[in-house]
């Protein structure tokens, strides 16, 4: 930040409503979503390459032409004027138009792929889908899918939007690393490795290495080991990659750094609320009801994906230990006994971290080891709570990796918030809060006695935390939901928020008296 | 059961009343004129700027009365009558207490001026000052122009406020620096062109001489007193400083003189009262402390002590080390220990300046015992606990430059400026 005297300012700022400038930008960028409309009416362009360049590249030219006069003019700092006077992000009428065109696209992609113009049973594709055939055709040499042109889109927001958080916030280089991160991981790993991992070898599912067991639910289907299985060394490499990556990777990062590691510096789904949901972060709900629901509803999901899993895999296990060492039997086995270890572990040594907590997670397990006895001692190969395993699988998938992550997830951002499946419904985000919660070195630290209870970091907080109320008892922030994305940090006025990564020994600092009182005053009342 | 009554909802009231459900099982009433639910009063400018909503401003959720049993009641005191421990509310319905807190807090000062009570003239304090800053600065068309009077810490955020809504300010300071009746020239400076940076008419050494009227009672335009300069506007804003809003006790048996006079007891002259906040003010004044505090953590920690001594521990109010914050536009500002605008006899400042003249610290020292007494620091933050255990250790103000890294706490990434400011430190001492 530069503040040497610029005499060249006029008294008064430079017109806060859209600039001329900016009505271009949004012109542009409307043109781009136009073509691409026209494309989803089923207008054949004579050119795919040509139009579709123009369109992305107008929405792009229009993004950062818009992002540029709207931050860079202006000296650095918070940028959060008029944020509730706005329409997009204060649930205006612009919001929720947005929020029902996201929702229906959503239940277009997931539901009926035909109507963007996929070609069904080997036809070629039309409308949206075939304009995006070319990019397709040139990064993987295949025509395009649903998927393709929704991973694009994915990518292109996160990219864009990405570019207008970096200026947003660009005094704060934890944000500008942070979000230089997820554009990464998003362009690299989620977008152009799968494409040309299938062009060195087709026989590979589409795997993207970060998207990591619950969240990537199908991980373990039996048409995504077996495909794993039947490519060699590669194949056989990235299943165990996929294994550790849950079971060694994840365990070791976020004790080390906190579950930020994963979800807002690699996830694809942390990604787009960051970048593309960041206007929409304030519409989070702070009430306590609400984070009561969120307890029960991520360890619901959670659960149900664990159960799903290993049901799945056990439907497609022999039991004959000649075959495959793996059989069901030693599978279930396993799977219990993992289970009933975490459990004890806790149990033993963190139940006085957990409180209240406690019952709910052990309600969840011994749900899960119960179902999990059923399954076995039933003998019913197929059934858990007489429920045929594909029906599970398949009711995950819909309610879960479509209705949830997908078309609530993500269209309803301008409604709820840009991180309601990160926060209600990410099984992945559950594993790596509980263990935020009970083993890991970070945390946000407070300032001692600075805070004045303003509220913004609350405010800010896309997950939904009432940061305030820790901060103003001078309380660190150790809670599982919290995916270290440092807004809060950012936008406190006072400077009482930092995140760190620090020793386990008083990461968890319940006060009554803050500092700044006499110390008598303080021990007496802290150290009871 | 004892019946404990709080007249304010604001920090100093409502801590007092959490401590005190904390410790025991009283029957707590709060009594306020102003909002149903406490509001962080610090905050306000954020509403009105649109980062925030008034209902963020809410600390406690509406459930959080009822679930601690601590009672809210809206209403105006008129008089206080301290032998029957009866209050009268303007309302017309009275309470009985067995032990009184006044929090009243603070209202905006006026000096007299003529034309200081016209429609569109006001200061920032309170709710109902917001919402008549929204019927007369809603936007530049309403407004075209706003003058600030007074260069403290509300003028500068107002003059923020006000520029979040595109109205051009001219910012009245009778300081020939920007605060720099607390804050050294270095930092006065900065503060300055920073202030010019972000487009407000900074007239620095200039009092306001009267505000004049138009024809329908509302504010037309101010006259400054050096130039006899006219400027028109819309919209005055006074923020020339708060005193104790103790109008009503003045009437009673309770002595007062600016604020209600306490004891380090927080008692007041009659049995049974107590005052706590800004409207406190003490008998003798605590180290270097002015004897009104009108600052959120004090009147936070007031209510700490408080809650002890109507709980059956009788405590002394005891404020450790000095500190404060403050964000001047962009730039935040925090303070630990004293750092006068001229260092005392004795004394000696260190200033460093980053060269984009937006950082930069104060330190003031002993120059006879190297004692460390105090940090300014702007653009950098730091560490409340590190700087109080630093403070009370008496370490030398060499020790604390070299230790300065354990006090940064600044995100992380941030860049840090310890081996430079080192480096300013050593230089300094070479030239003296």
């Amino acid at each position: 930040m530069n503040t040497k005297l610029n005499s060249s300012l006029s008294l008064a700022k430079p017109d806060q409503d859209l600039s001329t400038k900016q009505k271009i930008a949004v012109g542009l960028g409307a043109i781009g979503l136009f073509i691409l409309f026209l494309a989803f009416l089923n207008i054949d362009f004579p050119n795919r390459v040509l139009f579709l360049s123009a369109a992305l590249g107008l929405i792009t030219i229009g993004t950062i032409v818009f992002a540029n006069s709207a931050y860079l003019k202006k000296t650095e700092g918070i940028k959060n004027d008029g944020v509730w006077f706005k329409s997009i992000s204060s649930r205006g009428i612009l919001g929720w138009i947005t929020g029902i065109i996201l929702t229906a696209f959503y239940i277009v992609l997931y539901f009926y792929p035909q109507y963007l113009g996929l070609g069904m049973d080997g036809a070629a594709n039309t409308g949206l889908i075939s304009l995006f055939d070319p990019l397709s055709q040139l990064l993987s040499g295949r025509p395009a899918s649903q998927w393709f042109v929704y991973g694009t889109f994915y990518t292109l927001a996160i990219l864009i939007f990405g570019y207008k958080f970096l200026l947003k916030y660009r005094h704060n280089r934890y944000e500008q690393i942070r979000t230089g991160s997820v554009m990464f991981f998003q362009l690299a790993f989620a977008f152009l490795i799968p494409e040309f991992m299938y062009r060195l070898n087709s026989g590979l599912p589409y795997y993207d290495l970060k998207n990591i067991w619950p969240l990537n639910y199908y991980l373990f289907d039996e048409w995504s080991v077996k495909s794993f299985l039947s490519n060699g060394n590669i194949g056989l490499a990235l299943l165990l990659f996929g294994i550790a990556s849950i079971f060694i990777i994840t365990p070791i990062l976020t004790y080390k750094y906190g579950k930020r590691w994963y979800c807002s510096w690699v996830c694809g789904c942390g990604g787009l609320a960051e970048t593309a949901g960041d206007s929409f972060r304030q519409l989070s709900d702070k009430s306590l009801k609400a984070w009561r629901l969120e307890r029960w509803l991520v360890h619901t999901v959670l659960v149900f994906s664990v159960v799903m899993t290993i049901a799945t895999v056990y439907t497609y296990l022999g039991y004959d230990s000649n075959n495959f060492w793996l059989t069901r039997g030693v599978f279930i086995s396993l799977a219990i006994a993992f289970l009933s270890l975490v459990f004890l572990l806790t149990m033993i040594f963190k139940r006085d971290a957990l409180g209240k907590d406690a019952k709910y997670g052990a309600i969840g397990y011994f749900i899960t080891i119960a179902l999990l006895l059923i399954l076995y001692f039933t003998g019913t190969t197929h059934e858990v709570f007489f429920i045929n395993s594909g029906n599970l699988r398949s009711a995950y998938g819909f309610y879960i990796g479509s209705i949830f992550s997908g078309v609530v997830g993500t269209g309803f951002y301008p409604i709820f918030g840009n991180r309601v499946w990160c926060r209600f419904g990410c099984p992945m985000a559950a594993i790596l809060g509980f263990q935020q919660r009970l083993l890991s070195k970070f945390r946000i630290t407070t300032n001692g006695g600075q805070c004045i209870s303003c509220g913004n970091c609350s405010t800010y907080c896309e997950m939904g935390i009432d940061v305030r109320a820790y901060a103003q008892k001078g309380e660190n922030i150790v809670r599982s939901s919290c995916v270290g994305c440092g807004i809060c940090s950012a936008v406190c006025p006072r400077g009482v928020l930092k995140l760190e990564n620090d020793s386990m020994k008083g990461r968890i600092n319940p006060t009554e008296i803050l500092l700044g009182n006499d110390v008598d005053l303080m021990d007496l009342i802290n150290q009871k | 059961m004892e019946h404990i009554v709080i007249i304010g909802n604001g920090i100093s009231g409502v801590t007092a009343a959490r401590h005190i459900r904390k410790l025991s099982d009283k029957k707590i009433t709060i009594i306020s004129s102003e909002t149903e639910h406490f509001f962080s009063r610090t905050a306000l400018m954020y509403v009105y700027m649109g980062h925030m909503k008034f209902e963020h401003l809410k600390p406690y959720e509406y459930w959080f009365w009822k679930k601690n049993r601590i009672e809210l009641q809206q209403g105006f005191v008129k008089t206080i009558d301290v032998k029957s421990k009866t209050l009268h509310f303007t309302e017309g319905f009275t309470m009985t207490y067995d032990k009184l807190v006044i929090a009243t807090g603070s209202k905006p000062n006026k000096f007299g001026w003529k034309g200081e009570d016209l429609n569109g003239v006001q200061g920032l304090y309170s709710k109902q000052d917001l919402e008549n800053l929204e019927i007369y600065a809603p936007n530049n068309k309403t407004c075209r122009h706003a003058v600030i009077v007074g260069g403290g810490l509300i003028g500068i955020e107002l003059a923020e406020m006000l520029n979040s809504r595109n109205i051009p300010v001219t910012f009245l300071v009778r300081e020939s620096s920007f605060w720099n009746g607390v804050l050294p020239q270095g930092e006065s400076e900065m503060l300055n062109k920073h202030i010019k940076n972000h487009h407000i008419d900074l007239r620095l050494s200039s009092n306001l001489k009267e505000i004049i009227s138009d024809q329908n009672g509302k504010v037309k335009s101010i006259i400054i007193q050096e130039t006899g300069e006219e400027i028109s506007c819309d919209f005055v804003g006074l923020t020339t400083g708060v005193s104790p809003n103790i109008d009503f006790i003045k009437e009673s048996e309770i002595e007062t003189k600016k604020g209600v006079l306490v004891n380090r007891f927080l008692e007041t002259s009659i049995p049974d009262i107590y005052a706590i906040g800004d409207c406190a003010e003490q008998r003798e004044a605590i180290g270097n402390r002015p004897v009104i505090e009108a600052v959120w953590y004090t009147g936070r920690m007031m209510g700490e002590t408080l809650a002890q001594t109507l709980c059956g521990n009788k405590l002394e109010y005891k404020p450790g080390h000095w500190f404060n914050s403050a964000k001047f536009f962009d730039i935040e500002y925090q303070t630990y220990g004293w750092v006068f605008p001229e260092p005392k006899e004795n004394h000696a400042h260190f200033h460093w300046i980053h060269q984009d003249d937006s950082k930069c610290i104060t330190m003031e020292y002993n120059t006879i015992t190297n004692e460390f007494l105090g940090i300014n620091t702007f653009g950098i933050r730091m560490r409340h606990e590190v700087f109080d255990t630093w403070l009370s250790e008496k370490q030398t103000i060499d020790y604390v430059i070299s230790h300065l890294e354990a006090a940064n706490f600044d995100p992380e990434f941030y860049k840090h400026f310890e081996k430079d400011i080192q480096a300013s430190f050593k230089n300094t001492l070479q030239t003296i």
